[in-house]
């Protein structure tokens, strides 16, 4: 009774924390400028289950693709028995499901679990040595400083403990199963009775050979096992939104806001078409009085400064960002040597919205920090070295678009500062001047046909 | 030499002619003396298949990519109207051009603006021309030869044409051989984004270099390209290697020119 009350406030607690910092990452991504992707329903639909449900794009890397389906497919499979664990702490029930279900098909669910858990656990291991021995690139670099590399790490532990807890909590309680005419019903535990199972579970049985022959003391193993796993959840689940693993949930909405354009194909500003328009066009009227329900709006910047210039999915790509790496390690400019590295500008935009929706949050939604994006955390060297040819975002498992990013801010250093490297304003000024980047005469255009 | 049968669409217009096509030269094909060549065999192959198409000579202006890619959204748009201006003063309807960044632009960014067309790039143009059979090839011209396709990221990745180029090369009876990063995974040349008219930011290597080595690893006798930049930027490279003897740089339009003997 007592434990049923701990448990559903430990619960409670948990999602009113986890709701809340939701709540707060939604109101950051808020932050960003609007943008309507209410588009191509169906086409997105099918994005998120080729991308994110299928992992199509995981699978380019065969070894992590491969582990980290494991983890995923575990993961989601594994909610299954967590659900009839919070149902019985809820409840003060044991195994609730058994009576649902049947003790054949009960049995090989949890042996499927359990199959699934040791899977995970292999997955893990592997990925740790990978990360902490294996010495592979994109895992070190000039972002991935400590709290990245702990935030990775601290998932994988904690993930390989909550397997262990599992498997030791079903071993201990399979042993009980065996025993309960005599002990167990003799110790009191008589929530067993009427349980029975034809063996051991699948991968727990492995185990059983270590556990000890008093029924109390299985039973303090299994109640010990029971606590860490359910309570190592709730955990995690405060922990992964302030984590680069909060990709678990948001890989689904960001495949399904994907760019469905061509990757090559940028966005025209709007705020620039009016202008070039008043510019060019004969037929606007410059002196025209603005539309009655324009509003009094200040003019937006072109192109990005900060966080806040930049739109709502990009945003959410920057909460998306596992850190994995693929977009740096598939990056000209960052396979070169440049300073340039996608996955940064991804950590700094989130890094950036963090700081600022925290600012926003203490001192009311007007007020500024005088800090920005670009500048206190993306250089324009950085900037500069981007070749927009698009590997970072064909490699992102979760269709993460820093490309987007890195132009806006381009965009912001060259028409709001004139801030371009020389040779590019010395490019501007010649398409300006004779309809090439270069120094010909737009008249010469055609001299080719008659050259040798 | 005589010079080739080009008309222009002022051309055309006077003679109250309508082209089949219009050819979008791009910069590059209009006054760099390598992509000159490429513009001149692609011209021969639309002369040798009957094509009927014309060119905008003096009429044609930057489409503005390289600005916006360096983030001067002002002045594309400004190409683009004016560009757009132009082409539908001429009722254009089809445009072929020789440059991926061209054919993006053209084709990605400029319907937003007003300007519809159907635009396609001219590896694709050759690979209709080829299975319709309004040019033929000899396959002897490069029997046995290794050739290695890169793929230009604004065709490919930007694009998702991977296949016309690599179809019109197989008609060469070469050896067609793929570099380890290919079609998605094909490695930048280093030129995109601007960035061929800049130096290039601090690194420890040119990007070119890079995928240079990539080339030189399959140990081709042509590097085959479907991008003025591209071409510049593997040309570099290979005499980087001291191999511009043994390995050429060549425009798939100027590899089919040569096989069909023009």
């Amino acid at each position: 009774m007592i434990s049923s009350i701990i448990f559903t406030v430990l619960l409670v607690a948990t999602a009113v924390i986890f709701i809340r910092r939701i709540a707060e990452i939604k109101g950051n991504i808020n932050l960003g400028r609007d943008l309507d992707l209410s588009d191509n329903p169906s086409e997105r639909w099918k994005t998120m289950a080729r991308v994110a449900l299928g992992q199509s794009k995981m699978v380019a890397r065969p070894l992590a693709g491969f582990m980290h389906i494991l983890i995923y497919v575990g993961f989601v499979l594994i909610n299954i028995e967590i659900l009839e664990i919070i149902i019985d702490g809820v409840f003060g029930t044991h195994r609730l499901f058994y009576g649902l279900i049947g003790s054949d098909l009960y049995y090989v669910l949890i042996g499927s679990f359990e199959l699934l858990a040791f899977l995970v656990l292999v997955a893990c291991v592997v990925f740790l040595i990978r990360r902490n021995i294996g010495k592979l690139k994109r895992f070190s670099g000039t972002e991935m400083t400590k709290w990245p590399k702990s935030d990775a790490n601290i998932i994988l532990i904690v993930e390989c403990f909550l397997m262990l807890a599992l498997l030791t909590m079903n071993a201990a309680d399979s042993v009980l199963f065996m025993m309960k005419d005599t002990w167990v019903m003799q110790a009191g535990l008589d929530h067993y009775a009427g349980i029975e199972f034809p063996d051991s579970f699948w991968v727990s049985a492995y185990l059983t050979g270590f556990m000890p022959d008093d029924p109390m003391t299985l039973f303090y193993i299994e109640r010990t096992c029971w606590w860490i796993h359910i309570t190592g959840i709730l955990g995690f689940l405060i922990y992964v939104p302030y984590s680069k693993h909060f990709h678990i949930f948001l890989a689904f909405p960001n495949t399904y806001y994907s760019k469905l354009q061509p990757s090559g194909e940028f966005n025209n500003l709007e705020s620039v078409k009016k202008e070039v328009e008043m510019m060019m066009d004969p037929n606007v009227d410059p002196f025209a009085a603005p539309a009655p329900d324009a509003g009094d709006v200040a003019p937006q910047r072109f192109g990005a400064k900060d966080v806040t210039d930049l739109s709502w999915k990009n945003l959410m790509d920057a909460y998306s960002c596992t850190e994995c790496g693929r977009c740096t390690s598939e990056c000209p400019a960052n396979q070169t040597g440049k300073l340039l590295s996608p996955r940064k500008i991804m950590m700094d935009t989130r890094d950036r919205l963090e700081e600022l929706g925290k600012h926003k949050r203490a001192n009311g939604s007007e007020s500024e920090d005088g800090k920005s994006l670009l500048g206190d955390y993306v250089s324009s060297e950085e900037l500069w070295a981007c070749t927009t040819c698009n590997a970072c975002t064909q490699a992102c498992p979760v269709n993460i678009d820093p490309l987007s990013i890195i132009v806006d801010l381009r965009r912001f250093l060259v028409m709001e500062e004139s801030a371009a490297p020389a040779e590019l304003n010395g490019m501007f000024t010649n398409i300006e001047n004779n309809g090439a980047p270069w120094q010909f005469a737009q008249a010469d255009r055609l001299n080719w046909k008659d050259e040798a | 030499m005589e010079s080739l049968q080009i008309k222009t669409m002022a051309e055309m217009m006077a003679a109250s002619e309508e082209p089949e096509v219009l050819f979008w030269v791009g910069c590059m094909g209009s006054f760099d003396d390598r992509a000159k060549k490429i513009t001149k065999a692609f011209a021969k192959i639309l002369n040798k298949a009957n094509v009927k198409f014309a060119v905008l000579g003096a009429e044609e202006s930057c489409t503005g990519d390289p600005a916006k890619r360096a983030g001067n959204e002002f002045l594309f748009q400004m190409q683009a109207f004016a560009n757009i201006q132009v082409l539908d003063g001429y009722n254009v309807k089809r445009i072929v051009t020789a440059c991926p960044h061209c054919f993006n632009t053209l084709k990605n960014e400029y319907p937003e603006l007003g300007g519809n067309y159907e635009v396609i790039h001219h590896t694709q143009f050759l690979q209709s021309l080829l299975n319709e059979g309004r040019i033929t090839v000899e396959g002897g011209t490069f029997k046995g030869k290794k050739i290695t396709f890169h793929d230009p990221c604004y065709l490919g990745r930007a694009n998702g044409v991977y296949e016309a180029p690599r179809e019109v090369l197989s008609k060469l009876d070469s050896e067609l051989t793929e570099m380890k990063r290919c079609k998605q995974s094909g490695l930048c040349c280093g030129a995109g984004g601007a960035q061929m008219f800049k130096e290039a930011e601090k690194g420890n290597k040119e990007v070119n270099i890079e995928r240079t080595e990539d080339a030189l690893e399959v140990k081709p006798d042509i590097i085959a390209v479907g991008c003025p930049f591209c071409n510049t930027m593997m040309t570099d490279g290979v005499k980087h290697f001291n191999k511009e003897n043994e390995i050429e740089v060549k425009d798939i339009a100027e590899l089919i020119a040569e096989a069909a003997d023009l």
